[in-house]
């Protein structure tokens, strides 16, 4: 057990984004009301945004915009006092993704609701097995 | 190749679903033709693109003018330029061919339907044509939730499947892009060409064969390999059948091709079959998805679904095929990606017209049918010789190969999956011609009743769907020039030097 702790605290971004991707797939899977499936999915691509963000992250580095200065462009630029702005960025692009999962989603859900009358699953496999 | 064609193959039809779901609000009537002209302008560049990539090899295009490692890279080459070629073009024939469904079906939705119809063609097109694993994720994602959208536009648990066939997609495309995360990690690039050059240090790296793990799970669950099935018989089944023909074709096809680029082209097919020594446990994995998906068809009562079954077998065929680590078993599954989109979109088509026609799929429906829907009938058989892998069809050749590598790998049990399924395929088909054709004699019916007229269907769903079973025979009589021109030279060297018994 000491042995294991010095691991999770070095690299606890991942432990979280490994517990909170667990949440989401038992949602998923464990949850009876197709909303609620719906928070844990959701629950599982923040997960993944949140892994992709904190691998960007650099102790002691700052925000990779150069000052225009005097002297700007003059000097070199050292990668290792810059955070890497590209898993950010990339993530800008699944937020959009996982937002537009979750429209059309809900939108499914409303049309479900609208035909039979609840969001839970058991009642309605049970009103088509009925029919 | 100084031109814009492969930026142009994706902004063409991203521009006309734009200019589509406008002209729904201005003139309904506009939007069928303004959908067929983005369509097929898309298939035009994409036949373009092709030959010249058979004339004068690989494009590479970079977006915006960002060289490759920085910005978004493009690269096509024969394969997937063949798998561009097909898609653009299935897609195209099958708008053609489902005009009418689509008008009596959804007569106040037509715009919507074909701006959705074009994004799922941006979709496909981008996946065929990137040279980036992250917008291979977006475009993924997009061709993805339009099919949700499409699929659910059918009635009935149209939605309801929708919505399961979204949690499961869901979760596939996040595999995939955690897949790509640890492989951004270790390398810091996201260029496939660049990635596969930074990887083979790194190749006893955990965290690399997580990555692997991780992609292959996820493009399993898009593709619906065995065990990651279980959204697609709903999600197919219930859709309307214009989609349907469009989606069941294309988009398991070219999840297979994805899979393909990341095994022959990112990963590598050394640390796929020597590092990883995957290949025996892929190999048994698809063996079980032909057996299951076969048997599975067998116990189907409607038409539709069983085809859905049979999509479950033929995705193990291609896996397999693809896993066995010889040159003749990755030919045999880059063929069988060409034939299969053709077998299963005729397939897929005859059962739209016949729903235009009886609206009901069960199979105790169909008697009679090659009376009254002789052409249709002729054009589902063929497919089912071809799916059966009689001779002259192209099924056959693709099988043929795909057994051959069986054989030199030393796989008897996938070979033994693939005989089975292609005689449970014989009874499958068996029994819908024998429903077709005596179903009325059973049941001691007179002539002149009305199973004894003949409503064939309109000759605007009729042509376009002879000109694909005609394109049957065609691929097949052609298959040799095909795999000497098109798929050996895509054939990683590295396959050659594979023992060929493991």
């Amino acid at each position: 057990m000491s042995e294991l702790i010095p691991v999770i605290v070095a690299k606890y971004n991942y432990w979280l984004y490994i517990v909170l991707m667990m949440i989401g797939l038992y949602a998923m899977i464990a949850k009876n009301n197709l909303v609620k499936k719906l928070v844990g999915m959701n629950i599982f691509q923040t997960s993944i945004i949140l892994f992709y963000v904190s691998i960007g992250c650099k102790k002691g580095a700052t925000i990779p915009i150069i000052h225009h200065g005097i002297h700007a462009g003059q000097h070199a630029v050292d990668p290792a006092h810059y955070v890497n702005p590209l898993p950010h960025v990339l993530m800008l692009t699944a937020i959009v993704v996982s937002v537009s999962t979750l429209g059309v989603a809900l939108a499914l859900a409303i049309k479900i609701y609208n035909r039979y009358k609840t969001l839970e699953e058991d009642e309605i496999l049970a009103r088509l097995r009925a029919q | 190749m100084n031109d814009h064609t492969p930026a142009l193959l994706i902004i063409l039809p991203l521009l006309f679903a734009f200019l589509v779901s406008g002209m729904a609000w201005i003139k309904k009537g506009l939007c069928y033709p303004l959908a067929a002209g983005g369509s097929g302008l898309c298939a035009f560049f994409s036949i373009r693109l092709f030959a010249h990539v058979l004339e004068h090899g690989t494009v590479q295009y970079s977006l915006g003018g960002w060289e490759a490692p920085w910005g978004i890279g493009y690269h096509v080459d024969l394969l997937n330029g063949l798998v561009l070629v097909v898609v653009s073009v299935l897609a195209f024939i099958n708008m053609i061919a489902t005009r009418r469904a689509v008008a009596a079906q959804f007569p106040e939705k037509e715009g919507a339907f074909y701006a959705l119809y074009l994004l799922f063609i941006v979709g496909l097109v981008g996946i065929a044509a990137t040279g980036d694993l992250f917008n291979l994720y977006v475009l993924l994602e997009v061709a993805s939730l339009t099919s949700y959208g499409l699929i659910a536009l059918g009635g009935g648990r149209a939605p309801l499947s929708s919505l399961n066939y979204l949690y499961m997609g869901t979760i596939g495309g996040c595999f995939y892009l955690l897949g790509v995360g640890y492989l951004y990690i270790m390398t810091g690039s996201l260029n496939m060409a660049d990635v596969a050059s930074l990887l083979p240090p790194l190749y006893g790296s955990s965290a690399i064969w997580v990555a692997f793990t991780f992609c292959m799970v996820g493009v399993g669950v898009k593709m619906a390999f065995f065990p990651l099935h279980v959204w697609l018989p709903n999600a197919y089944t219930y859709a309307p059948s214009a989609v349907s023909s469009l989606i069941a074709p294309l988009m398991t096809k070219v999840m297979v091709y994805v899979m393909i680029r990341l095994m022959i082209s990112v990963f590598c097919v050394d640390f796929a079959f020597s590092v990883l020594d995957l290949g025996n446990a892929m190999v048994w994995l698809s063996i079980l998805a032909i057996v299951m998906g076969a048997a599975l068809a067998l116990a189907q009562k409607n038409l539709k679904r069983m085809f859905c079954y049979i999509i479950v077998s033929e995705i193990g065929y291609m896996v397999g095929g693809a896993w066995l680590g010889n040159p003749a078993g990755m030919t045999g599954a880059i063929l069988h990606i060409l034939n299969d989109a053709l077998m299963t979109i005729c397939l897929f088509l005859a059962a739209g017209t016949i729903h235009y026609r009886i609206n009901n799929l069960d199979l105790d429906q169909l008697q009679g049918m090659f009376r009254r829907m002789p052409v249709t009938m002729a054009c589902l058989v063929a497919a089912g010789l071809s799916i059966i892998g009689v001779p002259p069809t192209c099924g056959f050749f693709s099988k043929w190969y795909l057994i051959t590598g069986a054989l030199q790998a030393g796989q008897y049990g996938f070979m033994a999956a693939l005989l089975f399924s292609s005689l449970v395929n014989v009874i499958l088909f068996f029994r819908v011609i024998e429903i077709g054709y005596y179903g009325d004699f059973h049941h001691g019916r007179v002539h002149g009743s009305a199973l004894e007229t003949r409503t064939e269907a309109p000759a605007a769903m009729l042509v376009p769907l002879l000109i694909l079973s005609a394109g049957l025979v065609v691929m097949g009589v052609f298959t040799g020039t095909i795999v000497t021109s098109v798929i050996d030279p895509v054939l990683p060297a590295a396959l050659g030097r594979q023992p060929l018994c493991p």
